[in-house]
């Protein structure tokens, strides 16, 4: 009860006096939560309808997703999107960061604002022009065209944590290696790059994440036998709602989460060492 | 090296190394190369065709037949009122509950911000189709809202929440919020405590500080975080097409219907770039608010 | 207008103690401030200093302890009731207002009327010499006048008290050397009690009425600038203030306190400590030529220059003692003195007068 008296602030307002506040506040950090997470427990709901709580608990949905070819055929796809998304965006977007940053030229300004149009224009007007240029060049439903324009969405990603991450390291490093032999290239790969590792992962990482969570851009990209997840995800709600949805969603959750997690684990042991 | 570039006593005239450093720039910006390309190649090309589509028409020739449809046609009227409807009323939700929110996040002790800034993180690695499902889940007829609203006695009836605008609006704030809270955070840290605590000695009760010296000086955050959802609802597909029901089309989902029925593709593309010109409007307004450039920017 | 609140309030801190886990920032602290002076709180940086300060215009709570301004008890009262005028090191202007805006700020908070407002902020701006940019926006202006708006605010609405924490550090030595003086200046003339907490001895000694000298979360000593640097009463407030050299002394048979064989004092009655130091300013030593007679009002140091040092007004010179010890001095660049004449390892002979020399317990810090 003490700490309700104590001060929450230089003001001295108390935190009994901003009470209302953090339940206002917890309230609606549970409601940002909430919906993501309780498709978990639902997707374990044995009825059709997917009850809350689940009055009989059966993993039916996750056979179904298991047993299903077209389900399991759009997830490799899906995972081989983004794991080419991921190769080719993150060293795209860290060499890209690191020229731009380093060079200091007055034309900078111009192409990181250039690269940064991906962020800026919307997903829909991407989707349709790739859509009406690669139908000229007959690339449609192909992984390579997906793979190329999910990675235009992810270099500004990429770009952006790189960027972050050049700001708080000390490029002198660079130049007393230069000083001491070293050629510019060398230098880069031998003193910067370890030291931007844990960056470099977040991005690929991040990269990865929006490739096999993009939606707009696979519905118009990737079809037929190449259609992604996300694709057939959306298909099936459009028609109804697909329990084997949920069980999928959790499956989606657990890997981004999983994912997330353990980067951070990573990156705890990187700055313990 | 000519005779005449070096000085008396043999070292490099400035002219040489002015010469040497616009090289090493050239080769440091050769690097953005790749990148640039492919931005072309699925961004620069597509759009600027997209572009010029707009201004043909069924035949292929220039016209602005494209545009006057829109002007004449009541059903693009109708989809331009409602999605700037939905985006109007998304960021005002989005400001009503982001802001408390935001506030309480600026007011936590460092080593417990980390932790609630998790809440507002987490969606942003969980996949837009999947919160926009467990919406659709939670708000069906006999879902989980309607369900503990009935037990606790709220309302008697079902509600219909899903298929129509509550469910579009419910979904999207849920979506947009993060893109709020997030710019308006760093605003409200940016704000010097001691000019709060300047106020308080000057005689202004807490209330009084918050609403005099506090809320003016958030409200450049304020504003580049509602421009930014803004923005993002004006172009956005996925939720209200679930959550919509047929009922709420915006203009993206128009886009997609004229290429889906009638392969129209100049009909198509000048919505789109009505899209971006309004996305672009917005946008420039934002960036006299929020400094893009120097956040984001190398070491200048 | 003839009001009948005093123009200022003194102030009495008792016993007051704040802690931060096991750290103690302050310890016990008590302190009175008389209406109308100004005191002036100096320490080295996590002296507690700044703590105190804050405690007086209530922006921490003490665990133990009580402030009183006046007759009242204030030490429950949050900040915004407390009526004390404040200057930041920071200054914490608000930066939406203009400079009008600002000094207006605490006249709006008590409804004074439209009127006799904005006379009262011409007043204050004039007091400052800002006049001119009553419509000017924070930004525009420099470290200097924006030190001027935060003074003008914090005493625009006639406070009792006046604390300010560090206002001129931000400024350059020139711009703050004025600023001192003008700073006196307005202190007498608006005779409000000021508690000013300053790093800078230089600046403690120009503008106090009395310094207290604060370290480690106590007061170790208060008195005016003149008691502060010739009588510092422990090794602390010793070398702080000034520069000094510390001489151990030893004791004769009847218990007074010897150096070199000669008997300095006697030991200074109510003082436990059984060690004691003779503390020498440097200024107050002066060159003994070879020839020149003993006085018996002198103490005399011989040794050997080891450092000579030339820096303009004056030149520093080190020496070392027969006994080991080292001696700073610091010798006037008149010609007459002819400092061009000695050099190091050269062999000397400094005298002071005994009225000058101070005697502290313990030892050098």
């Amino acid at each position: 009860m003490s700490w309700l008296t104590s001060a929450a602030s230089e003001t001295q307002i108390t935190h009994g006096d901003r009470l209302w506040l953090y339940c206002l506040a917890g309230l609606i950090m549970f409601l940002l939560v909430v919906p993501t997470v309780i498709v978990i427990p639902m997707s374990f709901s044995d009825s059709q309808y997917l009850e809350f709580p689940p009055r009989d608990w059966s993993l039916r949905w996750y056979d179904e997703y298991l047993e299903t070819p077209r389900w399991i055929r759009a997830t490799i796809t899906s995972l081989k999107v983004a794991f080419l998304t991921m190769l080719v965006a993150t060293p795209f977007g860290t060499m890209a960061a690191y020229g731009l940053f380093v060079s200091g030229s007055r034309y900078g300004k111009a192409i990181f604002f250039l690269l940064m149009t991906p962020m800026i224009v919307p997903v829909i007007l991407i989707a349709i022009g790739t859509f009406y240029v690669f139908g000229k060049v007959g690339i449609v439903n192909s992984i390579s065209g997906l793979v190329l324009a999910h990675t235009v969405l992810s270099v500004p990603i990429v770009m952006i944590i790189i960027t972050s991450a050049l700001r708080t390291y000390d490029l002198n490093q660079e130049r007393v290696a230069q000083s001491l032999g070293s050629t510019r290239i060398r230098a880069f790969f031998e003193i910067t790059l370890p030291q931007l590792k844990f960056s470099i992962l977040t991005a690929a990482l991040l990269a990865f994440l929006t490739s096999f969570d993009e939606v707009i851009i696979s519905i118009f990209l990737s079809g037929g036998g190449n259609s992604t997840l996300t694709k057939q995800m959306f298909s099936a709600l459009r028609d109804y709602i697909d329990p084997t949805i949920a069980a999928i969603s959790t499956l989606m959750i657990v890997l981004s989460t999983g994912l997330m997690v353990g980067l951070q684990l990573i990156g705890r042991k990187d700055r313990r060492d | 090296m000519a005779k005449g570039d070096q000085n008396s006593r043999g070292a490099l005239g400035a002219k040489q190394l002015r010469a040497a450093e616009r090289k090493e720039a050239a080769m440091l910006l050769a690097l953005t190369i790749p990148a640039i390309i492919v931005v072309a190649l699925i961004i620069i090309i597509p759009v600027g065709w997209l572009f010029s589509l707009s201004f043909l028409d069924e035949t292929g020739q220039f016209s602005l037949a494209n545009y006057q449809k829109m002007i004449e046609y009541k059903s693009y009227l109708r989809v331009f009122r409602t999605t700037f409807n939905v985006s109007f009323l998304t960021t005002f939700l989005c400001i009503l509950i982001g802001y408390p929110l935001a506030y309480f996040l600026s007011q936590m002790p460092r080593k417990y911000v980390g932790l609630f800034m998790l809440t507002v993180l987490l969606p942003f690695w969980t996949s837009l189709l999947v919160r926009t499902y467990a919406w659709l889940v939670m708000l069906q007829r006999n879902g989980l809202i309607n369900n503990f609203a009935i037990d606790l006695g709220i309302w008697d009836t079902p509600i219909k929440l899903a298929h129509n605008l509550n469910g579009t609006l419910i979904g999207m704030v849920h979506i947009m919020l993060p893109f709020l809270v997030l710019p308006l955070y760093a605003a409200m840290q940016r704000i010097d405590r001691n000019t709060l605590q300047a106020a308080a000695n000057l005689g202004a009760t807490p209330i009084q500080t918050f609403w005099q010296v506090f809320v003016p000086l958030s409200l450049p955050g304020v504003v580049a975080g509602s421009l930014i959802v803004f923005v993002l609802c004006l172009g956005f597909y996925v939720t209200p097409a679930v959550l919509g029901g047929g009922k709420v089309i915006m203009v993206s989902m128009q886009i997609t219907a004229i290429l889906e029925d009638q392969f129209n593709w100049g009909a198509a593309s000048a919505l789109g770039v009505v899209l971006l010109v309004a996305t672009f409007a917005v946008l420039a307004l934002a960036s006299r608010f929020l400094k893009l450039d120097s956040v984001m920017f190398g070491r200048h | 207008m003839v009001s009948d609140r005093p123009a200022s309030l003194s102030i009495s801190v008792t016993e007051l103690t704040k802690s931060y886990g096991n750290f103690y920032a302050l310890n016990a602290v008590s302190i009175d401030v008389k209406a109308g002076e100004f005191l002036t709180l100096l320490g080295p940086s996590g002296s507690g200093k700044t703590t105190l300060l804050m405690a007086i215009a209530g922006f921490n709570r003490p665990d133990s302890g009580q402030i009183c301004f006046g007759d009242s008890d204030v030490t429950l009262m949050p900040p915004h009731q407390r009526g004390v005028g404040m200057v930041f090191q920071n200054y914490a202007l608000f930066p939406h207002m203009s400079v009008f805006e600002n000094v207006a700020f605490p006249l709006k908070l008590r409804k004074i009327a439209t009127q006799e407002k904005n006379q009262k902020v011409m007043d204050a701006l004039n007091t400052v010499q800002l006049s001119d940019f009553a419509n000017r926006r924070i930004d525009q202006l420099s470290g200097g006048q924006r030190q001027r708006v935060a003074l003008a605010r914090a005493f625009v609405f006639g406070p009792t008290i006046l604390l300010m924490d560090e206002p001129l550090s931000a400024l350059d030595k020139k711009l703050r050397e004025e600023m001192q003086i003008e700073l006196k200046q307005l202190h007498r003339k608006l005779g409000v009690t000021t508690v000013y907490v300053t790093h800078d001895q230089r600046e403690a000694l120009t503008m106090s009425d009395r310094i207290a000298v604060i370290n480690d979360g106590e007061v170790k000593q208060i008195g005016t600038p003149r008691e502060i640097y010739n009588r510092p009463a422990n090794s602390f407030v010793a070398s702080f203030i000034g520069e000094s050299s510390f001489i151990p002394l030893a004791r004769d048979a009847k218990g007074g306190l010897v150096y070199n064989g000669v008997t300095i004092a006697d030991m200074p009655s109510g003082q436990s400590a059984k060690a004691w130091s003779l503390v020498i300013r440097p200024e107050r030593l002066s060159m003994v030529a070879a020839k020149a007679k003993i006085q018996s009002s002198k103490l005399y140091f011989k040794g050997i220059i080891t450092e000579l040092v030339y820096q303009g007004e004056t030149a520093l010179m080190m020496m070392e003692t027969g006994d080991g010890e080292t001696l700073i001095a610091r010798m006037n660049t008149r010609s007459g003195d002819d400092i061009d004449s000695l050099a190091e390892g050269q062999n000397i002979t400094l005298s002071i007068d005994k009225k000058d020399i101070i005697i502290i317990p313990g030892g050098a810090t």
